[in-house]
């Protein structure tokens, strides 16, 4: 194990997009991300890399589907109006089928909204954020090691997939500083021969389009994209349990929401209440599979979130709505206290877990 | 053991540096440890507060909401934060800035005049590291070679005629825990 520095998680994405090979950064200043392009900027130049602050994100995620055309790594990054701003540039990229990291270091909002952290995009994110049929892999760190490991897995489920990662963060996750080890194994970027690189006059020209006016050209191009889409469902599934062996109350959180709903756990468990957690790493594919096999012994589900509720639809689907599920959750900007979440397990367990 | 400490000020008073020193000391001694500071329009001259935990065991919330120990280098930061701490943490105050006294009596309090003393001693930017040298000396973490490490890693090799004056700055503040 390399020696442990601290970093922010802003910079810890930074890094490790280099350490994956990242050499083009393409992004706008906004808080709570501004780190990741200030990182950028101090480092690109000085390994051959390229960073270019462009003079929108508009332009920024169109410079991202440049550099994925001609097959290298790259990436963006933003917080959340910035991200609605790349919705239409997310949609080409999933049209044209091209592998990229995005990075949403979540604020408030909607709209400008404010500054400090949230997970209100959660819908926007795994629901694809622009226009049309498609996924991005939505991979959610809760730790600053997770902000590095995940980027450099987001460049390469990306890659093996030919589809978008986004890192949905937040700006508590973002700001904080942990230790870190930087030993990241990485797979280097595959053989891409989709990518428009120059024919040097030896191969037909590859195009890279988003544009298909045959519709049944285009059906199935949706097919095939959703066939992959099964297998990323399939093998790409993450996420963590804890103290779930004998759970009857069972916390959903993720990021942030998760770090805090752990001190609840340890307190609840203390006063003698089966309570775990099953924590979604990837938010999209969604982990399904341990929610519906909890439903055996879990009689409570409670969605800690910072946001309205948005994550808790995905927790019943999952579950088949086989117990009930509650919300714990503060917005715009707030962070529900572990105490908050600690009074809502207390009171399901006192339901006997029946809420 | 856990030890979840709060520091608050104004910015520019070197709130965030302080934790950071205290966050990397934990590092060198191979705690888990977590900084989180606070962030927004705040500019030199506004509030700035940061968390810092220490912990034998993984972090859980980087959020510190009822610190065991209170840094307060404001009057501000006294009266927004004096009723959190918990029952028997402690409070150290910068009583240059902050005039009156502590008003909970369930607590442990460090006043020291730090504004004051890195003005005397030329080090007018240190009031902060004369905060730390008694946190240091009251839990008894003076000696430990972590604060030699940490101070390395906190001074960047351009500002390393600091390391000494820092180091004076967290004698000076020792000084009055003894």
């Amino acid at each position: 194990m390399a020696d442990k520095v601290l970093m922010k998680g802003n910079e810890a994405i930074a890094e490790a997009a280099l350490i994956a090979g990242c050499r083009h950064y393409f992004g706008y200043p906004i808080t709570p991300q501004t780190e990741v392009a200030a990182y950028m900027a101090k480092r690109m130049p000085k390994i051959g890399g390229t960073f270019l602050q462009a003079e929108s994100e508009i332009a920024a995620i169109n410079m991202v589907y440049g550099v994925a055309s001609a097959g290298y790594r790259v990436m963006t990054s933003s917080s959340s109006p910035g991200i609605s701003l790349k919705g239409e540039g997310l949609s080409y990229l999933a049209g044209a089928d091209l592998p990229a990291l995005v990075v949403n270091v979540q604020r408030g909002g909607p709209g400008l909204g404010g500054i400090q952290p949230s997970q209100s995009d959660y819908f926007q994110a795994t629901r694809g954020g622009g226009h049309g049929d498609y996924h991005m892999i939505v991979l959610a760190p809760a730790s600053v090691q997770e902000m590095a490991e995940l980027t450099v897995k987001g460049f390469e489920l990306a890659d093996k997939y030919r589809m978008t990662s986004m890192i949905l963060a937040d700006g508590t996750m973002g700001q904080m500083m942990e230790p870190v080890a930087l030993d990241l194994d990485v797979q280097p970027a595959p053989e891409k021969p989709w990518a428009t690189t120059g024919t040097k006059m030896a191969r037909e020209h590859n195009i890279i389009n988003s544009l298909s006016l045959v519709p049944e050209e285009l059906e199935k191009f949706n097919f095939d994209r959703y066939e992959r889409y099964k297998k990323v469902e399939e093998n790409e599934t993450r996420w963590e349990e804890y103290m779930m062996d004998d759970a009857e109350i069972c916390i959903a959180a993720f990021g942030i929401a998760a770090r805090v709903s752990k001190n609840a756990i340890n307190q609840a468990r203390k006063e003698g209440i089966k309570v775990g957690m099953i924590r979604p790493i990837t938010l999209w594919p969604f982990p399904k599979a341990p929610f519906l096999a909890s439903t055996a012994h879990v009689k409570q589900y409670i969605s800690v979130e910072l946001s309205m509720g948005q994550m808790i639809e995905d927790v019943r689907l999952a579950t088949e709505c086989k117990a009930p599920c509650t919300l714990v959750n503060r917005a715009g900007g707030m962070i529900p206290s572990p105490e908050q979440v600690l009074e809502a397990i207390r009171k399901a367990n006192q339901n006997g877990g029946n809420n | 053991m856990t030890r979840q400490y709060l520091f608050s000020g104004f910015g520019g008073q070197g709130i965030l540096f302080a934790g950071k020193f205290l966050a990397y000391k934990g590092l060198t001694e191979e705690k888990q440890v977590s900084w989180l500071p606070s962030y927004g329009p705040e500019m030199r001259g506004g509030t700035a507060s940061c968390s810092v935990i220490v912990s034998d065991e993984a972090v859980g919330s980087p959020i510190v909401s009822n610190p065991d120990v209170l840094v307060a280098m404001n009057l501000p930061s006294l009266d927004r934060y004096e009723s959190s701490v918990v029952p028997g943490g402690t409070i150290f105050m910068d009583s240059t800035l902050i005039e009156r006294q502590v008003k909970r009596d369930d607590v442990d309090v460090v006043a020291i005049p730090a504004t004051a003393l890195a003005s005397e001693n030329g080090f007018p930017t240190l009031a902060n590291m004369i905060l730390i040298g008694a946190i240091l000396e009251k839990f008894g973490e003076n000696g430990a070679e972590g604060v030699e490490k940490a101070l390395g890693k906190v001074i960047s090799a351009k500002h390393a005629d600091m390391l000494e004056v820092n180091k004076k700055a967290m004698q000076l503040g020792a000084g009055f825990v003894k």
